[in-house]
């Protein structure tokens, strides 16, 4: 499921730039190096995520009081059965992690996935039939804006419960507003366009209109704004992790483990350095991604 | 000019009672009784529960209760927080300035290094320094906010204890609080050491506040200026033989500027965002702490006033921008 | 990172400026802000630590103890029924002054009387004022004791009740009973803003309020004019830090002398600081898990046994309390009287459980919920982390424990509903009394209530005659004998599976002299001396 959704953007970027061939892209892409690398740590993450029950040494959810909180093994202490120590109620630090890259792919995946559907399906609306829809549509986007997101996120969460599912749709939510304001504002530049002029006096249906003409051309914006949404998805379900709020213990997410051992940071700050790290390298990885997607989908394209 | 700012402005109104009714609703939505909440292990007898959902006015049909809420918002009353019995008003304005503040300090750090930096990576393309700079800023923009807080005091207050673990100021100081900034404050009281107490208490929440700023500041200047230098009228000067220097202060960085300043305002909601998690980890009294707090203990009166005027702080600022930006730019406000 | 660090570097010589040296101030790290300063609708000790401070009371509580002791009354008399209480006020007790109100007259009767009929007139103007919810006033059933308060003379109060009532003395030593100034009240009425009495406080207590911040600080001045004698501390400041990591990061540093609640992960390093002291006491308090016995499986009560031998329950206290709490074998704490030490806990044997649970019926395990509160507890400082190493010992006998959490209010009123089948709470005691443990959280009144605190939902009718016996009886010797029973009662039918008692600790730097804990789990400032440094 996970490499499925993941190759998404992926596999729809060819057909996102039809002037641009495969091979046009990729030597584009390449040339950046900070891509390349970022490209390199996610599939390094897809692979750890994808074989985690081989990769880790112990199993993310056996305790053993006898060996809460070792250190990392080059500490006095440490040892090589937990590589990288263990939390308070013994639990492999490790194991843990490579665990939680799983749920960390799946939060960055679905939540995009969610938002992008939503988001475009309401922005095509939205800069389609104009007029009072896209007034309301657009308001509403401007009120979900101007609330702090992570505010809203919480409320939202607090609505349906704490939980990973939750957080997610939570996140889903307040990411939306940039999808909707992106493919409104495409659409809105494509249908002054000459072939879209040109397909409606030919008697295409608005439907077909939206879908078959104008949505494959702002495709390329909304790619790279997905694989950055990646990233901030996980950030952000990792800050309502951190608060309580996302996946609950015992499940390993990282924002989670953050979380439950963060009063032990005085004690042993390997239990909130660790997963610290990991949210941090992944979501890196994902923004130096988007970055060469973007310089080489489009050099022109800004950030929005 | 005025048709455009009555434009904007009229925009606003829908926004706010938008808001009104998010916050309303989406509260009432949350499961939890704040009576419930209040009364811990002990509990508490049905009528008398009933009684007070009577005194609070939980009893009344929902949209009876909104209008009752909304009329009073309308003039100028939030009500009283549950927990404390204190106008929501006056709680939010004695921990704003404490926000404000932090936020400031944070905007002004990010300025002073990221604006430089940006500038000099553009000027200096695929130097070092340029990938330096586009790497670090890209870390900063990755970063978890809340774990970078906590590995700073780890360093730097327990570590190598240079800076205070949390707090505004130390307790020691009692400064009467006369427009709620400290930084002024202290600077007002017959006590120079506090000034540099409350400095030394801000530096940590600054960085951890002013780091995804920092980074976007610094990549928007970047990529903006790399822009103007690209353009005609600086190529023009550059062969009309004018120093380096000018070109960049006086051509390039005027205009270079205007997407930074949109790009300021729009940081304001990130912000806040950011203030929740930089003031729960460094027990900062702002009001990202209190809206936390309101939602763990249901207070609705709170919750409500708290974001409504977020929102309307939000929405001020963004306001702002667009009229700076319109004033900057004068084609924007025929395009609308 | 450089950024910072030079940021940093600036910075330190503001540091090596270091603070004004004060007069004697005492920092204490509270744990989160008062809701105001008005102690009749205050409900938690964070507001009740602040106003203590403030405020007197008719009678008090001696210092680190539970005795009652004279306050604002010099001596009472009891009438031979119990019913007529009379204090004799003493005349010395003045209230402080704020920038609004200067007081012209010393406490006396109408300022007790003031008191009483504030919580409890409706038609008192100040009954509404701030918030009309006197918890611990109804809570107590003072509404339905009191028959009358009447001043005698200016120095003097008569309180009739409607019925003897042992504890009353006790119940008006609490903080709710703290006494506002009339004399201001009807000051403030006058000028419009009756509210100020709540936020501006005025009282005749050894400190007084200099300034609060909301989620800041709270900073009070010795009140020289006290009638039990100057405080030896000049100052008095509440330094507000809700995590308990960064309480004791300041108090390592000498940022604040007392806090409450430390982190159990910290003990260690605490007790190793040679310029910290831990005082410990044990708590009036039980933390425990309650099955619910009215559904299936638990009604079964060889199920409930099983469980109770599947739970490691020393290594869950040692990891979860960390020397905090000590396991727990009968619901009520070792220190109350009556406690049965007789009573052998349940045996920790996975294997046995296994035994056990196959002779009820489920040799392949069973699958069941496991709730957890949401928040820290004084009973229980991370209830989710029990759950976690419940959830894994109960895997160990093939049971499939799914943890559960809810909003805090939502949790609780959804246990006392029993729509749990394992969840975890506890209690802390306020009068020292076992029936406030025994009767309130096992018999059966509180089992039949939607409201009960019996969340096992267990109603067992040799159980309950022996505690509601014991309810009636005076004599403490036949009270304690019917107590014991009740307890080996309570261990053989294992409604509960016992955690932990928690011990009150409290780190306190070593120039603090004479602090006392309070069985109550108070913090008063008035006695304490600071040393010179």
């Amino acid at each position: 499921m996970t490499t499925e959704t993941m190759e998404a953007p992926a596999v729809a970027a060819p057909t996102a730039t039809p002037p641009h061939p495969l091979r046009e892209f990729w030597s584009y892409f390449s040339a950046n190096h900070g891509a390349v690398a970022g490209l390199v740590v996610i599939v390094a993450v897809v692979l750890v995520a994808l074989l985690a029950d081989v990769l880790a040494p112990h199993s993310p959810y056996l305790t053993d009081t006898s060996i809460a909180l070792k250190p990392p093994f080059w500490q006095e202490g440490g040892s090589l059965t937990y590589p990288l120590g263990t939390d308070p109620i013994g639990r492999d630090i490790l194991s843990r992690m490579i665990y939680g890259a799983r749920l960390s792919l799946l939060i960055g995946i679905v939540v995009v996935a969610v938002s992008i559907v939503l988001g475009t399906v309401l922005g095509l609306v939205a800069g389609f039939f104009r007029g009072l829809t896209e007034i309301f549509i657009m308001r509403l986007m401007d009120i979900v804006l101007t609330l702090p997101s992570l505010l809203l996120a919480i409320v939202i969460v607090a609505v349906l419960g704490p939980g990973l599912m939750n957080a997610m749709l939570a996140v889903a939510l307040v990411i939306l507003p940039h999808y909707v304001r992106l493919a409104r504002a495409a659409v809105i530049t494509e249908t002054s366009k000459d072939y879209v002029t040109a397909a409606r006096v030919s008697g295409a249906g608005t439907l077909r209109l939206m879908f078959k003409e104008v949505l494959p051309n702002c495709t390329a914006p909304l790619i790279v704004q997905a694989s950055l949404g990646i990233s901030t998805a996980i950030l952000d379900a990792a800050a309502l992790g951190f608060l309580g709020l996302g996946a609950q213990p015992p499940s390993p997410e990282w924002g989670t483990m953050l979380a439950d051992a963060r009063e032990f940071v005085l004690r042993a700050w390997w239990v909130v350095t660790f997963p610290g790290l990991a949210i941090l390298i992944t979501v890196l990885a994902f923004n130096l991604l988007g970055d060469g997607l973007r310089d080489a989908l489009d050099p022109k394209l800004k950030r929005s | 000019m005025l048709r455009f700012i009555l434009t904007r402005v009229s925009l606003i109104i829908p926004t706010f009672i938008g808001i009104t009714l998010l916050a309303f609703f989406l509260i009432r939505l949350v499961p939890g009784d704040p009576i419930e909440t209040l009364a811990g292990e002990r509990g508490i007898d049905p009528a008398r529960h009933e009684q007070l959902r009577k005194e609070y006015g939980f009893d009344k049909p929902i949209i009876v209760q909104y209008g009752i809420y909304l009329t009073r918002v309308l003039q100028g009353d939030l009500g009283k927080s549950m927990i404390t019995q204190e106008p929501v008003i006056n709680e939010f304005s004695s921990l704003f300035p404490a926000t404000v503040e932090l936020a400031l300090c944070a905007i002004i750090f990010a300025l002073v290094f990221g604006l430089p930096a940006g500038i000099i990576a553009a000027i200096r393309r695929n130097s070092i320094f340029d990938h330096g700079v586009m790497g670090i800023s890209l870390t900063g923009y990755s970063m978890p906010i809340f774990w970078w807080g906590l590995i700073l005091i780890l360093v730097f207050s327990v570590q190598f204890d240079l800076t205070p673990v949390s707090g505004r100021i130390d307790v020691l100081y009692y400064i009467e609080p006369i427009t709620g900034f400290l930084l002024i404050d202290t600077l007002l009281s017959d006590e120079p050491e506090a000034f540099w107490s409350a400095v030394n208490h801000l530096i940590l929440p600054t960085i951890v506040l002013g780091t995804v700023p920092l980074a976007v500041i610094a990549r928007m200047t970047r990529s903006a200026m790399l822009e103007v230098l690209g353009e005609d009228y600086i190529r023009t000067a550059k062969a009309k033989g004018l120093p380096r220097l000018r070109i960049v202060a006086l051509h390039a960085l005027r205009n270079a500027l205007i997407p930074v300043v949109t790009v300021i305002g729009l940081q304001v909601g990130v912000l806040f965002t950011g203030a929740i998690l930089t003031e729960t980890i460094f027990s900062w009294p702002g009001v990202g702490k209190w809206l936390i707090d309101a939602i763990f203990r249901r207070d609705y009166p709170v919750l409500q006033g708290g974001a409504l005027l977020l929102g309307v702080v939000v929405m001020s600022v963004n306001l702002l921008v667009d009229l700076a930006y319109g004033l900057i730019n004068p084609r924007i406000r025929h395009t609308r | 990172m450089k950024k910072s660090a030079l940021f940093a570097a600036i910075c330190v010589p503001a540091f090596l400026a270091g603070a004004p040296l004060a007069a004697k101030t005492l920092v204490y790290c509270s744990e989160g802000s008062p809701e105001n300063f008005y102690p009749g609708i205050n409900t938690t000790g964070t507001s009740f630590d602040v106003n203590e401070h403030i405020y007197d009371n008719i009678v008090d509580f001696e210092r680190g103890g539970t005795q009652v002791v004279p306050g604002l009354a010099e001596k009472w008399d009891i009438s031979a029924d119990g019913t007529v209480y009379t204090f004799h006020l003493r005349k010395n007790a003045k209230f402080h002054s704020n920038k609004n109100f200067k007081p012209t007259r010393n406490l006396n009767a109408d300022d007790i009387v003031f008191m009483i009929e504030r919580q409890w007139k409706e038609d008192n103007p100040y009954f509404k004022v701030t918030s009309p919810n006197h918890s611990y006033f109804t809570d107590m059933g003072m509404p339905s004791l009191l028959k009358s308060v009447e001043k005698v003379d200016d120095y003097t109060v008569r309180i009739t009740l409607n019925r003897p009532e042992a504890p009353f003395l006790s119940n008006l030593a609490m903080q709710w009973a703290g006494v506002q100034s009339k004399e201001y009240a009807d000051a403030m009425m006058k000028a419009g803003t009756p509210e100020k009495i709540d936020q501006e406080p005025i009282g005749s207590g050894p400190f007084y309020l200099v300034q609060y911040q909301k989620d800041a600080i709270v900073r009070f001045k010795a009140f020289p004019e006290y009638w039990g004698g100057k405080a030896k501390l000049d100052d008095l400041v509440f330094a507000i830090t809700p995590d308990a990591s960064v309480r004791w990061a300041k108090l390592q540093k000498g940022e604040c002398h007392v806090m409450p609640y430390p982190n159990p992960a910290d003990l260690e390093a605490m007790k190793k600081d040679p310029n910290v002291t831990v005082m410990e006491q044990a708590g009036l308090n039980i933390g425990y898990l309650a099955y619910q016995t009215t559904k299936k499986p638990f009604d079964d009560v060889r199920v409930r046994k099983a469980f109770n031998m599947a739970m490691n329950k020393k290594a869950i206290v040692d990891a979860v309390f960390l020397g905090s709490g000590v396991p727990a074998t009968n619901p009520i704490p070792p220190s109350m009287w009556s406690y049965n030490k007789s009573i052998k806990d349940d045996e920790y044997n996975p294997e046995a459980a296994k035994k056990l649970l196959a002779e009820a019926g489920y040799p392949n395990g069973l699958e069941t919920d496991l709730w957890a509160m949401p928040v820290q507890r004084p009973y229980n400082p991370n209830a989710r982390r029990i759950a976690e190493l419940m959830q894994a010992d109960l895997a160990k006998i093939g049971v499939k424990a799914e943890i559960k959490s809810f909003e805090w209010g939502e949790y609780r009123k959804r246990a006392q509903a029993g729509e749990h089948q394992m969840a975890q709470l506890g209690w802390t005691g306020d009068n020292g009394d076992p029936d406030n443990f025994l009767h309130t959280l096992l018999g059966c009144a509180s089992a039949q209530s939607a409201s009960g605190s019996n969340i096992a939902k267990w109603c067992y009718k040799p159980f309950d005659d022996l505690v509601t016996k014991a309810k009636v009886v005076t004599n403490q010797a036949e009270r304690t004998k019917l107590y014991e029973e009740a307890q080996k009662i309570f261990k053989e039918q294992a409604p509960w599976f016992t955690i932990a008692h928690a011990v009150q600790l409290k780190p306190v730097r070593k120039e603090v002299v004479d602090f006392k804990l309070s069985p109550f789990g108070r913090h008063t400032f008035y006695g304490v001396d600071l040393k010179g440094k």
